[in-house]
């Protein structure tokens, strides 16, 4: 199984193809748009994170040892974000997920999007799929 | 129409580069060298450097406690806030001093109303009447009032332009009213409220009426007395002053019978352990050292204002608005939220099948400092049935070619979620 380092490592590698921001966001947006759709069941308050000015929701399962995450934004910026850290943690066990570091976002200059000062709910979806993860491996251990 | 002779007019008497020098923040480039087009004044404005240069004064030469020191430098620093006090009243043409209140701003000033007047003239069964374009600061103390007392907050409807229904505001003006609290202009929208005559409708059934004037002192010359304003409250740094300080205007027999709220230095005359007795206006409800720098630097944005003439930069930003709102509708798709007749330089609006925030995040890596969301108005969002909106606000230095900038980077919005 691929490490989130290593996963994180190809996105910087492929994020380095582009020259300028604007190339940067148009694949973030196409990201965005290919990510699958969450079911409308967890469209709803209870999987909402609270951002702000874009919604985002979040859905979590304990898997076979691996967390599986769905998430969706009505903000496609917001989703293209979505998309990484998805790529990034989903099927990963709980417990990497729970110690990541989560610097590549800054290795492709999209770190500023993290600050909590953004609202626009990213900094506190990190916090809640690590919280989800810490959960599944505490779960785990009894 | 009198277009021709307002840009003749416009033209002549105002100088809109000259303006823009006076503002250091203006003159900056973001990211990959962009230049800066600051659109989101509704939120705070920039400060002129007089405004700097004045603080910056007090700090080097003047600072010190005020009306308490005996020595030389706490007499300049007394001398200047007072000085202070009384240009803030000679600004909203208040009849003395003693009537200007100084606070951390618009919230604060509300609140402060709330907690005395309203603790002392609302109770159970009693009303408090506001507006469905009420920023947050002025719905929450209110409702926290009721809460408190058993009163009931009532809401005056606003129709689908963003003007409030006048008919429904008569109708909902009862003798159970104890108080209405109004927003002059809308933050969201840019509505300009019938103030005045909302005001002697409310006298007429003896209602005192408070205004939210934080989005109106930037953009038009208030005079309080001519309003017939019982309470107006304001900010500093959407002024073009500091932030950190503000106003509350009330009338001086309204004000001299209210209880005092906050307890601390400067608001008492005498204190022992079984009674204290309270200082004189405007002092009772000053409890503490207050913003010193902020309340001199504020009326130096005072002079900066009338400087410039408020009549002169009314009429430059309706022009300015006019162009702006020709301009954005030439965008597919987009709608403009809040279309009253009567408007302040504000353009909210939702780009089509964009995010606003998608929108403002684009506009920002452009160099377009806009603002998305709800804008502390949550009920009028909900109102008009939309999350938020992205909101170019104007300020008298902001230009033509700004809104150029603007409707440039809404295309290659639309070119990168189209």
């Amino acid at each position: 199984m691929e490490t989130i380092a290593r996963r994180a490592d190809e996105i910087v590698d492929e994020f380095a193809f582009f020259e300028d921001w604007m190339e940067k966001y148009e694949h973030l947006i196409e990201l965005g748009r290919a990510l699958p759709l969450i079911e409308d069941r967890y469209k709803t308050e209870e999987y909402r994170v609270h951002g702000c000015q874009a919604q985002v929701w979040l859905h979590a399962e304990h898997d076979g040892g691996v967390v599986r995450y769905r998430a969706d934004s009505d903000a496609l910026i917001t989703k293209g974000l979505i998309a990484l850290l998805v790529r990034v943690f989903s099927g990963q066990p709980p417990e990497a997920v729970a110690a990541a570091r989560l610097d590549f976002l800054g290795r492709i200059g999209l770190d500023e999007h993290l600050s909590p000062t953004r609202k626009n709910g990213l900094a506190a979806m990190v916090r809640r799929m690590k919280h989800y993860a810490l959960a599944f491996s505490e779960t785990a251990k009894n | 129409m009198d277009t021709l002779a307002t840009r003749t007019d416009a033209g002549t008497a105002y100088d809109v580069e000259a303006v823009r020098a006076a503002f250091p923040a203006l003159h900056q480039t973001v990211y990959d060298g962009q230049p800066l087009v600051y659109l989101d004044n509704a939120a705070t404005a920039q400060k002129p450097q007089a405004v700097i240069d004045r603080m910056a004064a007090y700090y080097r030469r003047e600072n010190s406690n005020i009306h308490r020191g005996v020595h030389v430098l706490s007499q300049r620093a007394t001398e200047a806030y007072e000085a202070a006090r009384a240009r803030l009243a000679r600004f909203i043409g208040a009849a003395d001093p003693r009537e200007v209140i100084f606070t951390r701003g618009t919230t604060e000033a509300v609140n402060l109303v709330a907690q005395t007047y309203g603790r002392a003239h609302v109770g159970a069964g009693d009303e408090v009447l506001i507006t469905a374009m009420e920023h947050h600061s002025n719905i929450v103390p209110w409702q926290l009032l009721c809460e408190a007392t058993g009163a009931t907050l009532r809401v005056v409807p606003v129709d689908d332009t963003g003007a409030i229904v006048y008919d429904e505001y008569l109708r909902l003006l009862t003798e159970r009213t104890k108080l209405v609290a109004v927003v002059h202009v809308s933050n969201a929208l840019g509505t300009i409220n019938p103030v005045r005559a909302l005001i002697e409708a409310a006298h007429a059934t003896g209602v005192p009426v408070l205004v939210d004037g934080a989005q109106a002192v930037p953009h038009m010359k208030v005079d309080v007395r001519a309003l017939g304003a019982d309470f107006y409250c304001f900010s500093g740094h959407k002024m073009f002053g500091p932030t950190g300080v503000g106003v509350l205007y009330g009338k001086e027999a309204l004000l001299e019978a209210m209880p005092p709220w906050q307890g601390g230095g400067d608001m008492i005359e005498t204190v022992t352990f079984e009674r204290t007795t309270f200082n004189e206006l405007p002092h009772k409800f000053e409890a503490g050292t207050p913003h010193i720098a902020g309340g001199i630097g504020l009326a130096a944005a005072a002079d900066f204002l009338d400087g410039l003439g408020l009549d002169a930069v009314g009429r430059y930003e309706h022009e300015l608005l006019e162009y702006a709102t020709a301009r954005v509708t030439e965008i597919d798709g987009l709608r403009i939220v809040g279309t009253a007749p009567e408007k302040a330089s504000v353009v909210s609006f939702l780009p089509g099948a964009v995010h606003p925030y998608d929108a403002g995040t684009v506009l920002d890596r452009l160099g377009i400092a806009v603002r998305t969301g709800h804008h502390c108005t949550q009920p009028l969002m909900q109102r008009f049935g939309i999350p938020g909106t992205v909101r170019a606000s104007f300020a008298l230095y902001n230009t033509r070619a700004e809104v150029d900038r603007l409707v440039d980077g809404l295309r290659k919005v639309h070119q990168m979620f189209g």
